[in-house]
């Protein structure tokens, strides 16, 4: 199935919560309304002709222009061998997205690094805590406007 | 800090598979012998290589490739070239394709070599370990005549390879390929139905296609459970639609479909399968250049993409945003390695503390591109 009539069948169920369709992206990609993602994943998900099973990964990207933070979640699917994109956009600077971990226990970790390196909250998630870097470490390095502290700790980074 | 329950001990449970030294931390909650709980904590390597792609350009980018997966640099290499490629709409040359599929396929081997090696060295077996290295330095030997280095390799360029294989590298890959079997073999008869071997892996660590589905596993840990999915032959890139081999499964053939001997299998299978693909390589490598005419200051088109390539470990794939300048504007490496641990909470619960070795091993994980 195409990316064109998935997002078709997304506005036909889902009406405004669908924002936009992205053709020039590979895979293509459909901006959701933040607070109705899980639905439209679980959708994605179990719907017969769909049956996007597998999360491929999500990823936090800092709009900075736009003043946004973005989610963007790869989804595919091993049966009918489809893929597609959904993104959610969310303010810069109070980040909540609802946790996708209930669909896909793999979200979890995903969710977690996004938290850590973004500060993207998301809502739900049962252990939301930095993975990657120290648990008092101040600020999201991945922001485009991070400031590099001088010291952490005793010693110099 | 967590209420301690005197019931229970706490173990910080150390680097074990060489691939894993020092930098990944379990921390088990153990009653006697059977692990209640255990915690992986990961980040002790982590060189925030996200954020060092966005100050370098490009081309610059290709060398931090070589440091995700260094048991695998010449696949990383490739997924990332793949990816400029793909945003960039260019096309390589024939002949630069089929030497990127014999790289990353005598990659596979020596990466699949050496966690052959190390999950034996973990089971208490330490010479099939030396076998391993031993094969393996007749492959660094092959890419040391072809790029100079013997480990992160920076080989594979956007646009095709960094210069053309050298004379003799041909015969001393047949001449790899020749010998190679028989040794495969040999490890079969040394290790894989070793009575004691398929006690300690048989039916440990079930991971169900369910539970494989959900967590995102990939690669060999995924096919062990069942699933025929392999991105070589499921979105072909490069030449890999016109070679035949096969994708092995796991059958259950020692206990349960999914366990540890399944995942230690399906490696031993595909390394000849690798063998095959580079024995086609090599007889259909025709004349011609080994890159396409990349500009010396690479201004990659605006626009995002997500390509995937099958890795030693499973999907490697990497989301780039560019915004039209030399530099990417995010990239976000998706490791396959990250995924298969991921699982490791739900496969750790109610075994034994050795049984923990053994599911370590045979996830074959790599704490580099976990961490990052």
């Amino acid at each position: 199935m195409e990316a064109k009539d998935i997002h078709q069948l997304l506005v036909n169920r889902f009406h405004d919560r669908i924002k936009d369709f992205q053709e020039n992206t590979f895979p293509n990609a459909v901006v959701v309304d933040g607070s109705s993602i899980v639905e439209v994943c679980g959708f994605l998900k179990n719907e017969p002709g769909m049956e996007f099973t597998s999360l491929i990964s999500i990823s936090g990207v800092d709009l900075k222009e736009q003043s946004k933070l973005m989610v963007a979640y790869h989804l595919g699917s091993m049966q009918h061998k489809h893929k597609i994109v959904l993104k959610v956009e969310t303010d810069r600077n109070n980040p909540h997205v609802p946790t996708i971990e209930m669909l896909w226990r793999g979200a979890n970790w995903y969710e977690r690094e996004a938290y850590d390196l973004y500060g993207i909250i998301f809502d739900g998630n049962s252990d939301l805590r930095r993975i990657l870097l120290p648990d008092d470490w101040e600020g999201y390095p991945m922001r485009k406007d991070y400031v590099y502290p001088k010291r952490y700790h005793t010693w110099n980074v | 800090m967590t209420q301690v329950d005197e019931r229970f001990m706490y173990v910080n449970m150390g680097p074990q598979h060489p691939s894993t030294h020092g930098v990944l931390r379990l921390l088990l909650k153990t009653d006697g012998e059977i692990v209640e709980h255990a915690t992986p904590h990961i980040g002790y390597l982590h060189r925030g290589l996200e954020k060092i792609a966005e100050r370098v350009t490009f081309p610059q980018f290709t060398p931090f490739t070589d440091r995700l997966d260094y048991l695998a640099s010449m696949n990383c290499n490739l997924a990332y070239a793949l990816t400029v490629e793909k945003l960039l709409n260019i096309e390589i040359p024939r002949r630069a394709q089929i030497i990127r599929v014999i790289m990353a396929e005598l990659n596979r081997i020596s990466s699949h070599l050496i966690a052959f090696g190390s999950f034996s060295s973990d089971m208490g077996a330490f010479t099939p370990f030396l076998y391993g290295i031993r094969e393996r330095e007749f492959i660094n030997d092959l890419f040391e005549m072809v790029c100079g280095n013997r480990l992160t390799y920076n080989y594979i360029r956007i646009g095709g390879v960094s210069k053309d294989i050298p004379d003799g590298f041909i015969e001393k890959t047949k001449e790899f390929l020749d010998y190679f079997p028989a040794k495969l073999k040999e490890y079969n008869e040394v290790l894989s139905y070793n009575a004691v071997f398929v006690k300690r892996l048989a039916n440990v660590g079930v991971i169900t296609t369910d539970q494989a589905i959900e967590y995102g596993i990939t690669g060999p840990n995924l096919r062990a459970s069942g699933i025929k999915w392999d991105l070589r032959r499921e979105e072909p890139y490069l030449i890999y639609n016109e070679l035949d081999f096969d994708v092995p499964v796991g059958k259950g053939e020692m206990g349960t479909i999914g366990d540890s001997w399944d995942r230690y299998m399906m490696r031993i299978y595909e390394m000849g399968q690798s063998a095959r693909i580079v024995g086609q390589c090599l007889d259909m490598l025709p004349q011609g250049d080994f890159t396409a005419k990349v500009p010396k200051v690479l201004r990659v088109p605006q626009g995002e993409v997500y390509v995937r390539a099958e890795n030693p470990r499973g999907e490697l794939g990497f989301y780039l945003i560019s915004d039209g300048s030399i530099k990417p504007y995010r990239l976000k490496i998706r490791a396959p390695s990250f995924a298969n641990l991921s699982i490791f909470p739900l496969l750790a619960k109610g075994v034994m503390v050795a049984d923990i070795v053994a599911l370590i091993g045979s996830l074959d994980i790599i704490l580099p591109e976990i961490d990052r």
